[in-house]
C-alpha cells in the first residue's frame, strides 16, 4: 500500500519523475573510477591490433613487406588488403551507400589511411610491429581544395568508380563527384530573385572539424570457433545497427553476433559509423581464435575517423526593401573526403540540410548540394548535430545578419520581422518540412529583455564612436542567433539506415515487489539515460525512479533500436518509453479493477495508484498491482506486468532557441573575451532540468571551440596540420566562458510527453552566435563576412585587411 | 630488434598498498596501473599530456601517468581514483560534489578531474572560481563545459572546510 500519511506533493517527490532535477544514477560508479569502458576490458589470451598508416595523402602502394615485423617477439600476424580479399572484406559498405577500403587496396587516398593491421600479444609489441612493416609508395598528385575537385584535370581520387556515371544518390557529373541533391522550386525562386528589391550573396564556409571524444574509438572482438559466435564490445552509439552491418558484410547469422556497448566516453557522432579497426579486429580474432583489442590513439582519431562539416555554402537571399525575405537560394559544395562515409539516414545525402530556411517564413527556396571526393579523411558525421543541421543553421543565421547589415536593420529586428508566427504552426516550409510547434517571437523577446539588448546596442554605439575618435582599441560585438532544429529521426516514411526504419524501442518489465527494468534501443554516451528514462517511467506508472534499472547497449537483451545520435533518443525512444509504460498501465488498471471489485471505468489514476472514483479511501497502489500481477491476476488475463513498444514517430521534432553573445576584441592582437553568453532553449517538455542545463553547457562549449578555433586543417600536400591536442583547439576551463541558460516550453504536439530533444541545440545555435558576434564586432569597419574559425590570428588578419591595424 | 627488452623490477605504494611488478623500462605508468594492477579508473585520452584523463596523485603532486614510465615511479606513493572514496566506502566530498553539481556526463575525464581537484584543494583549500579554472586547466572535459565542475569543486571545498556552500546563480 502507498503511504496514506504522505501528501500528494510528497508522493510525487518520492517518485523523482519528470521535471525533477534527479541526481544521476551513473555518477556513483563514474566518480569512483568504476565505469566500464571498452579499454578496461581484459579477456584471457587477448591480443592487440594496431595500424600501419599512410604518411601520404595520395600514393600508389607498390609493396608491403611484413617479414621484419613478423620477427619481432610478440608479433603474430600482419593483415593487409590481400589477406582481407580472401574473406571478401578488403572493402566495406559505408552508411551513405558508398564503399570504403578497409585496408589500402592498391593505393592510399588520405594521410592516416589504414594500410596494414599488426596483431601482437600486447600493445607495445603491436607498436614495434607497425614500425617494422616496410611499405613502398609512389606519390600521386593530391587533391585538397574542394573547389578544384571538379576541374577537368583534377586528380582521380576514386579509381574504383571513375567511369561510373551513377552513384548511390543518382547521376555523377565528374570522376570526383559523389552526388547532386536538389530540393525546392528553382523557377519560383529565380522569379523571386528577379523581383527582389534587394539581394545578398555570400560564400559561407563551415570548416572541417572533429568530434574528438575524450575516449577514442575502440573495440574488443572475440570469435568463438566452436559456437561460431562473434562478440564485439565496442564504442558504438548504435549497437543494433552494427550487429546488422556485421551480419551482412561478414556473412554471419545475426543471432550469432553479440554487440555490447559498455560505458562510452563521449560520442558526438564520432561513434556512429563502422571503421576499419572494427573489421580488422574481427577478422584477426577469427584468424587467430583469440580475442583482439583495437584502441585508436588520439592522432589516429583526429586524422582518420569521422571528421565533420567541410561545407561551402553559396547563399543568396532575396528581400523587400523593408527587410521581408522573399526567397532563399543555396548551393553547397560538400567535401566528403576520400569515401562518402557520412552517417545520415540513407535517403538523405546531405542530411536534413533542407532545414536551411531556418526560423523564417521564406515563401520560396531552392537548394542544390554537390558532394565531392578529395584526398582527405572520409566522414561527414553529425558532430553533435542532427545530420547537417548545424551547417544549415550556420548558413541561414550568418546570411540573415548579412542581409540586416545591407539594409541597415538591427539583426534581432530582422529576425522578429521574418519569424514564422505562432499561429502558423504546424508550418510547411518551402523546402518540405512540417514544423511541429514553435513560439519564436516570445523566445526572442524574452532573450532580448533578459540581456537588456537595447542597452547593449547603445553601449556598442558609444564604443564605436570612441574607437573612431582613437580613444580605445577595443571593439565590441553582439552576436544574435535564432535556430530551429530538426531532430528525432525519424518517421519510417522517410528515414532509414540501410533499409531499417528509424524507430526506437523500449521494453519494461515490472517485478513483483514494485521494481523493474527498462531495456532500450538507445545508448547513452554521457546523456544520463539511466537517470532520465527512469524518470519518464516514474511519472507514467507511479513507480519511483530509484526502483527502475535502465539497461542499454546489449543487443542480446535490448529490443532493436537505432541508437543515440541526432538528438533522437528523447523524441523517439522517449516516446517508446511512454508508450510501453502506458501499455503496462492499461493492464494495471484491469488488475486494479479486479482487486477492487469495480469496473475499470470506475477507476482514476492518481500519481502512484488507481482510485475508485468518488471513494478516495478505496485504491490500489502500483506497487500492490505489481504483486497482484504475479500473485493473483484476474481470470483470463496472463500473469506478469511487462510491455514493449517500437515507436515510429509521426514527424520530426523542432526544438528552437534564442542565443545572444557579447564579445570584446582587442583590435591590435585579435584577442577576444566572451563577456556574456545567454542561451534560451525551448526543447518542449523538460524531463530533467539539471541534465538539460548540463547538455546546454557542454554543447555551447563545443560550439565555442568550433567557432573560435577548432579545425582539422590540411596543407596543400594533404598533411594534417592539426593532428594532436597541441594544435587542435580544445578549450580548457580557463578559456571557456560562463554560460547563462534559460528556457521557454512549447511542447511537441505529436510526442506522447511533448518532449523535443536538446543535446545538440547548443551546438547548432552556438556556432552562428559566436561567429555573428565576431562579424558584428568588425562590421562597422566594413566587414561583411569573416570566415570561421575566429582564432586570434584570423581576427588580427581580418582587422589588417580592413585597414584597422598597421 | 628481435630481442625482448630486459625487464626491471619496480615497487611502489598504490592507494596505500605495496605493489610490485617486473616491467619493460618503456612501460608507461598508466599502463602499469591499468593493465598490471587492473586499476582501470585512470583513463587514457590523448597519450600526449594534454587531456589529463590519466591524472594520478604521485608523491603529493598531480602527475599525468601517460607520460611517465613505471620505472620513474619506482618507490613512489601513488593515489588513483580507486583510492578516493571515504574509508567506509561512501563518496568523498569531491566525489559527492561532482554528483550533486552534475559535474560529469560521460565520466571519462572524471577520475583525472577528481584527482587534480583533490591536489588543488590540498594546495589551496579555499580557491576562487578563477583559481579553480586555472588549477584544472590541464584537464580537458568534452561534455560539461566546466561550469558544473567548478561548482563541484566549490561544493567539496565548502564541505571539507565545514562552511556553507552557496551555489552561484546562473
Amino acid at each position: 500500500m502507498n503511504d496514506v500519511t504522505l501528501t500528494r506533493e510528497e508522493r510525487e517527490a518520492k517518485l523523482e519523475g519528470m521535471g525533477c532535477k534527479r541526481k544521476r544514477v551513473e555518477d556513483i560508479r563514474f566518480t569512483q573510477g568504476k565505469g566500464n569502458y571498452v579499454d578496461d576490458l581484459k579477456l584471457p589470451g587477448m591480443l592487440h591490433g594496431d595500424f600501419v598508416r599512410s604518411p601520404y595523402a595520395h600514393a600508389r602502394v607498390k609493396s608491403i613487406d611484413s617479414e621484419n615485423a613478423l620477427k619481432i617477439p610478440g608479433v603474430l600476424a600482419v593483415i593487409t588488403a590481400e589477406t582481407l580479399k580472401t574473406v571478401n572484406l578488403a572493402w566495406m559498405p559505408t552508411l551513405a551507400g558508398d564503399v570504403q577500403m578497409v585496408l589500402a587496396d592498391g593505393k592510399v587516398l588520405f594521410q592516416g589511411q589504414e594500410v596494414a593491421f599488426v596483431v601482437a600479444t600486447d600493445r607495445y609489441a603491436a607498436d614495434d610491429g607497425i614500425n617494422a612493416v616496410e611499405v613502398e609508395y609512389d606519390e600521386l598528385p593530391v587533391l585538397i581544395d574542394a573547389f578544384k575537385s571538379m576541374d577537368p584535370d583534377a586528380p582521380v581520387v576514386r579509381e574504383d568508380i571513375k567511369d561510373s556515371k551513377k552513384g548511390a544518390h543518382g547521376p555523377r557529373k565528374h570522376h570526383n563527384h559523389v552526388f547532386e541533391w536538389i530540393v525546392g522550386d528553382k523557377d519560383l525562386t529565380d522569379a523571386a530573385f528577379g523581383k527582389a528589391d534587394v539581394t545578398i550573396k555570400q560564400v559561407i564556409s563551415y570548416h572541417r572539424t572533429h568530434p574528438a571524444t575524450l575516449e577514442t574509438c575502440q573495440c574488443v572482438c572475440s570469435f568463438d570457433k566452436v559456437k561460431g559466435e562473434l562478440t564485439i564490445w565496442g564504442t558504438f552509439q548504435a549497437p543494433h545497427v552494427i550487429r546488422t552491418v556485421v551480419s551482412l558484410i561478414a556473412k554471419l547469422p545475426e543471432q550469432k553476433i553479440h554487440i555490447i556497448s559498455p560505458d562510452i566516453g563521449g560520442g558526438f557522432g564520432n561513434k556512429v559509423g563502422a571503421y576499419p579497426g572494427y573489421i580488422c579486429a574481427a577478422v584477426a580474432s577469427i584468424v587467430t581464435g583469440k580475442p583482439v583489442k583495437w584502441v585508436e590513439d588520439r592522432m589516429e582519431n583526429l586524422m582518420a575517423t569521422s571528421f565533420a562539416r567541410d561545407y561551402h555554402m553559396t547563399t543568396e537571399i532575396a528581400a523587400t526593401k523593408d527587410g521581408r525575405v522573399t526567397g532563399l537560394r543555396v548551393h553547397v559544395l560538400a567535401d566528403h573526403g576520400a569515401f562518402d562515409a557520412c552517417a545520415d539516414p540513407s535517403k538523405w545525402p546531405a542530411g536534413f540540410f533542407n532545414i536551411v530556411t531556418g526560423s523564417y517564413d521564406f515563401p520560396v527556396a531552392y537548394l542544390a548540394v554537390d558532394g565531392v571526393y578529395t584526398n582527405k579523411a572520409p566522414g561527414g558525421v553529425a558532430y553533435r548535430c542532427s545530420f547537417r543541421v548545424t551547417e544549415a543553421a550556420y548558413c541561414i543565421e550568418r546570411a540573415m545578419d548579412i542581409l540586416a547589415q545591407k539594409l541597415g536593420v538591427d539583426p534581432a529586428e530582422m529576425r522578429l520581422k521574418n519569424f514564422i508566427k505562432a499561429e502558423q504552426f504546424p508550418y510547411h516550409s518551402a523546402l518540405g518540412w512540417e514544423y511541429d510547434s514553435g513560439n519564436y517571437h516570445t523566445a526572442m523577446k524574452k532573450a532580448m529583455e533578459t540581456v537588456k539588448y537595447a542597452e547593449l546596442r547603445a553601449e556598442q554605439a558609444t564604443k564605436r564612436a570612441a574607437f573612431k575618435r582613437g580613444e580605445t582599441r577595443e571593439i565590441m560585438g553582439i552576436g544574435v542567433s535564432f535556430f530551429t532544429e530538426i531532430v528525432g529521426a525519424g518517421p519510417s516514411k522517410n528515414c532509414d539506415i540501410l533499409g531499417i526504419a528509424m524507430f526506437d524501442s523500449c521494453e519494461i518489465r515490472l517485478h513483483p515487489t514494485g521494481a523493474g527494468v527498462a531495456r532500450m534501443g538507445t545508448k547513452s554516451q554521457g546523456q544520463g539515460h539511466e537517470t532520465t528514462w527512469a524518470q519518464i517511467i516514474a511519472t507514467e506508472i507511479g513507480i519511483p525512479a530509484d526502483n527502475i534499472m535502465v539497461e542499454e547497449g546489449n543487443t542480446d537483451t535490448a529490443p532493436y533500436g537505432l541508437g543515440t545520435y541526432g538528438s533522437r533518443s528523447t523524441p523517439v525512444a522517449g516516446a517508446a518509453i511512454a508508450m510501453a509504460a502506458r501499455k503496462i498501465k492499461a493492464k494495471a488498471q484491469m488488475i486494479a479493477a479486479y482487486k477492487l471489485e469495480v469496473h475499470e471505468d470506475d477507476l482514476e489514476w492518481e500519481i502512484d495508484c488507481f482510485r475508485v472514483k468518488g471513494l478516495p479511501e478505496k485504491y490500489l497502489s502500483m506497487k500492490d498491482i505489481c504483486w497482484a500481477a504475479y500473485n493473483s491476476p484476474p481470470p483470463g488475463l496472463e500473469p506478469g506486468l511487462e510491455a514493449v513498444s517500437y515507436y515510429d514517430p509521426p514527424n520530426m521534432t523542432y526544438p528552437f532557441g534564442a542565443y545572444i553573445c557579447v564579445m570584446d576584441i582587442d583590435i591590435d592582437t585579435g584577442v577576444y573575451k566572451v563577456r556574456r553568453f545567454y542561451a534560451l532553449d525551448d526543447c518542449g517538455t523538460r524531463i530533467n532540468p539539471m541534465i538539460i542545463e548540463g547538455q546546454v553547457h557542454g554543447g555551447l562549449t563545443e560550439a565555442f571551440a568550433i567557432a573560435m578555433g577548432q579545425e582539422i586543417r590540411y596543407d596543400e600536400t594533404g598533411n594534417v596540420m592539426t593532428g594532436s591536442f597541441m594544435d587542435f583547439f580544445m578549450p580548457t576551463a580557463f578559456e571557456t566562458p560562463h554560460w547563462e541558460t534559460d528556457f521557454t516550453v512549447t511542447p511537441s504536439p505529436h510526442h506522447p510527453i511533448g518532449a523535443k530533444g536538446v543535446g545538440e541545440s547548443p551546438n547548432v545555435g552556438g556556432v552562428p552566435c559566436f561567429s555573428n558576434a565576431v562579424n558584428d564586432a568588425y562590421a562597422f569597419l566594413g566587414a561583411t563576412h569573416i570566415q570561421m574559425p575566429h582564432d586570434y590570428w584570423r581576427n588580427w588578419k581580418a582587422a589588417k585587411e580592413l585597414g584597422a591595424v598597421g | 630488434m628481435a630481442t625482448p627488452l630486459k625487464k626491471t623490477q619496480v615497487s611502489m605504494k598504490v592507494n596505500g598498498a605495496d605493489v610490485d611488478g617486473l616491467v619493460e623500462p618503456r612501460l608507461l605508468l598508466v599502463h602499469f596501473l591499468r593493465e598490471n594492477l587492473q586499476l582501470t579508473g585512470t583513463h587514457i585520452g590523448c597519450e600526449t599530456t594534454h587531456c589529463g584523463a590519466c591524472t594520478v596523485d604521485c608523491n603529493g603532486m598531480s602527475v599525468k601517468s601517460c607520460t611517465i614510465f613505471a620505472v620513474q615511479a619506482d618507490g613512489s606513493d601513488i593515489t588513483t581514483i580507486e583510492g578516493m572514496a571515504n574509508a567506509d566506502g561512501t563518496l568523498s566530498a569531491l566525489q559527492e560534489g561532482f554528483r550533486m553539481m552534475h559535474g560529469l556526463q560521460c565520466g571519462f575525464c572524471t577520475p583525472g578531474m577528481i584527482m587534480r581537484s583533490h591536489r588543488l584543494l590540498k594546495e589551496n583549500p579555499n580557491p576562487t572560481e578563477e583559481e579553480i579554472r586555472f588549477g584544472i586547466s590541464g584537464n580537458l572535459c568534452r561534455c560539461t563545459g566546466y561550469q558544473n565542475i567548478v561548482k563541484a569543486i566549490q561544493y567539496a571545498a565548502a564541505k571539507i572546510n565545514g562552511t556553507e556552500f552557496q551555489e552561484a546563480a546562473e
